[in-house]
């Protein structure tokens, strides 16, 4: 406000500005509750991170502690179990990807092919299902499901005469259990983009194709997948831009002591050291690490993925 | 279309139906298997696989809605959720839209200073310290306050107000109205199904959320459902790490018990997706269109 009066008082341009100011107010409150929100809630925690280069005590405040330099992420890096838990986040990562990506795709072109639209709306449903449950939920039903002694997993292996496995405990088995129950949960859900781009394809040339005397599996390889390319090529690196977020809701629902050589990644760490181990500068420190490289790999697939955009609009 | 379809149609079209209804079963039968074990009394012995109980009980219920921490935490995540997402919906409606009329000033700088939120953030640590410092711990504003306004859902809002007719806003501004009454009385009664959309995200998103309540309130009486039923569901996973045959006679109860909390905790979910997902869908479309 001090500095509109002072301006009135100069050249015409700046009242001009000062002007639009008051002309906007209504617009300009409403923004009010939002850069609150952003300053407090996001810009302040970000400033926050600085406590990775500090020795932060709760009493000093993020200002108040002393500076270390990169000493954590000295003692980080010469840690044997933050290698570790960095194998194990990329490793899970890579295995959801190779797995999980191309099953939504080969589900809505599964899906494609119904003909009974009722059937086809209704199974589209059921698989959004698991989406809508948390991780709180399918941790508590996967515990049951696997349970050694009372799981029907268990049972039905009893049954055929193998030793019950304890999925949940057991390293040879806890990757292959997030793996396998991260793409249940999301199949349906991952589908939705491309039954979207598949909905729209020509039908002219599936009909062309079949008075030409191709047969399903033909037209499925030769139309149906290069129609939904582009869409495919986006939903693949945007996804690559995500491998170093693991999903700290699932691992944190399923892991416990059994399983931390395999299981335990980058978020789950941050979360022991920060919050059970209150080494907060420290766990800060791993953070940031993950954050770096999380926001190098998304804006480099952002950077790909206009190119390749423009191109196709070309 | 297709008159004749020839035997080796009809044989595919038969396989893949089977295919999507295994996928079906395999997407449904973790649920029906909870739900049927909390209708299975304590006394059944869980060693054998049922389809549906030999002996249906409700104490399973009795016992779980009588549960002081169950209500407590049913209660909680109500408060939280309604709470939650009038703050969230009101706060995003009223920034997405200045930021969607383009006579806005610094609207370029008021834009980033939005989207940056969505790329960069300061992490688990210094948020918990954050609401540490700003002496919310264990209140309600822990868990509405730090996420009311989501970059994503702004943006979402922002081009839906875009695409409204612009000659709509200018007759109600030459009427003289301002642009809280236009926004009031011009742009949200048309821009309901988005606004709806939203609003059912932040929900479920608030009814689902766990991790919040689990760091930022530790009383129990200030504990939503998903922390209540966590807490329910681990207790006694450190037996079950090496299994005993002795133990299993004990297990038996509190595994009925566990599936009972489960089902009452997504039962609200399970009953109101089906007629929500159309939304949800709708948003996804919203966002890949976007990119």
């Amino acid at each position: 406000m001090l500095k509109k009066e002072k301006k009135s008082t100069e050249v015409t341009g700046s009242r001009l500005t000062s002007s639009i100011y008051w002309k906007q107010r209504y617009l300009l409150i409403m923004l009010i509750p939002a850069i609150v929100y952003f300053i407090v809630f996001h810009y302040i925690p970000l400033y926050g991170v600085t406590i990775a280069f500090k020795d932060y005590k709760f009493t000093e405040g993020i200002l108040g502690s002393s500076w270390v330099g990169l000493e954590h992420f000295k003692r980080l890096f010469s840690l044997e179990s933050f290698w570790q838990v960095f194998r194990n986040t990329i490793v899970i990562s890579l295995w959801k990807f190779v797995i999980g990506f191309p099953a939504p795709i080969i589900f809505s072109l599964i899906l494609n092919e119904v003909l009974n639209q009722k059937f086809k709306k209704c199974v589209q449903t059921i698989s959004y299902l698991p989406h809508f449950v948390s991780w709180v939920v399918l941790g508590g039903i996967l515990t049951q499901l696997l349970s050694p002694s009372t799981g029907p997993v268990n049972i039905v292996l009893k049954a055929l005469g193998f030793d019950p496995i304890y999925f949940l405990a057991d390293s040879r088995y806890f990757r292959g259990v997030l793996v396998v129950s991260h793409v249940w949960k999301s199949i349906g859900w991952g589908s939705i983009v491309y039954i979207a781009a598949l909905t729209s394809s020509d039908q002219q040339v599936h009909e062309a194709a079949m008075i030409d005397g191709a047969n399903r599996l033909q037209r499925i390889f030769h139309i149906t997948i290069p129609e939904i390319m582009p869409v495919i090529t986006i939903m693949l690196i945007l996804s690559v831009g995500g491998l170093i977020n693991d999903d700290f809701d699932q691992v944190f629902n399923l892991y416990n002591t059994a399983v931390y050589d395999v299981g335990d990644v980058l978020s789950t760490y941050t979360y022991r050291l920060g919050l059970v181990d209150l080494e907060y500068s420290f766990a800060t420190a791993v953070g940031l690490f993950k954050n770096a490289i999380s926001i190098v790999l998304v804006l480099s697939t952002n950077t790909i993925c206009r190119k390749i955009n423009d191109y196709a609009i070309w | 279309m297709i008159k004749h379809r020839s035997i080796g149609d009809r044989t595919a079209d038969i396989f893949i139906a089977l295919v999507l209804i295994l996928i079906c079963l395999t997407t449904l039968y973790p649920f029906w298997y909870l739900f049927t074990l909390s209708f299975t009394s304590g006394d059944v012995s869980l060693t054998r696989m049922y389809l549906i109980p030999p002996k249906l009980t409700l104490e399973n219920y009795a016992k779980v809605l009588s549960d002081g921490a169950i209500l407590t935490g049913f209660i909680n995540t109500i408060i939280r959720t309604v709470l939650g997402t009038v703050i969230a919906v009101s706060c995003t409606i009223l920034t997405a839209y200045p930021l969607s009329r383009k006579e806005l000033v610094h609207k370029k700088f008021f834009t980033s200073f939005v989207i940056i939120t969505m790329f960069v953030s300061g992490g688990t640590i210094p948020s918990y310290l954050l609401v540490k410092t700003l002496g919310l711990m264990d209140t309600i504003w822990a868990l509405v306050l730090p996420t009311a306004i989501s970059a994503y859902n702004v943006i979402i809002a922002r081009n839906f107000f875009i695409s409204i007719p612009d000659s709509l806003v200018e007759s109600a501004k030459i009427d003289g109205a301002n642009d809280l009454v236009i926004l009031w009385k011009v742009v949200i009664p048309v821009s309901l199904p988005i606004i709806a959309t939203i609003t059912l995200w932040i929900a479920v998103a608030h009814w689902n959320a766990w991790f919040d309540s689990l760091i930022y309130t530790q009383s129990a009486s200030k504990q939503v459902l998903q922390v209540v039923m966590r807490r329910i569901i681990l207790e006694g996973t450190q037996d079950m790490m090496n299994p005993d045959a002795a133990e299993e006679a004990m297990h038996v109860n509190t595994e009925t018990i566990k599936a009972t909390t489960v089902i009452v905790a997504t039962v609200p979910i399970l009953v109101v997706y089906p007629f929500i997902q159309k939304y949800f869908v709708k948003g996804v479309m919203i966002g890949a269109v976007k990119g």
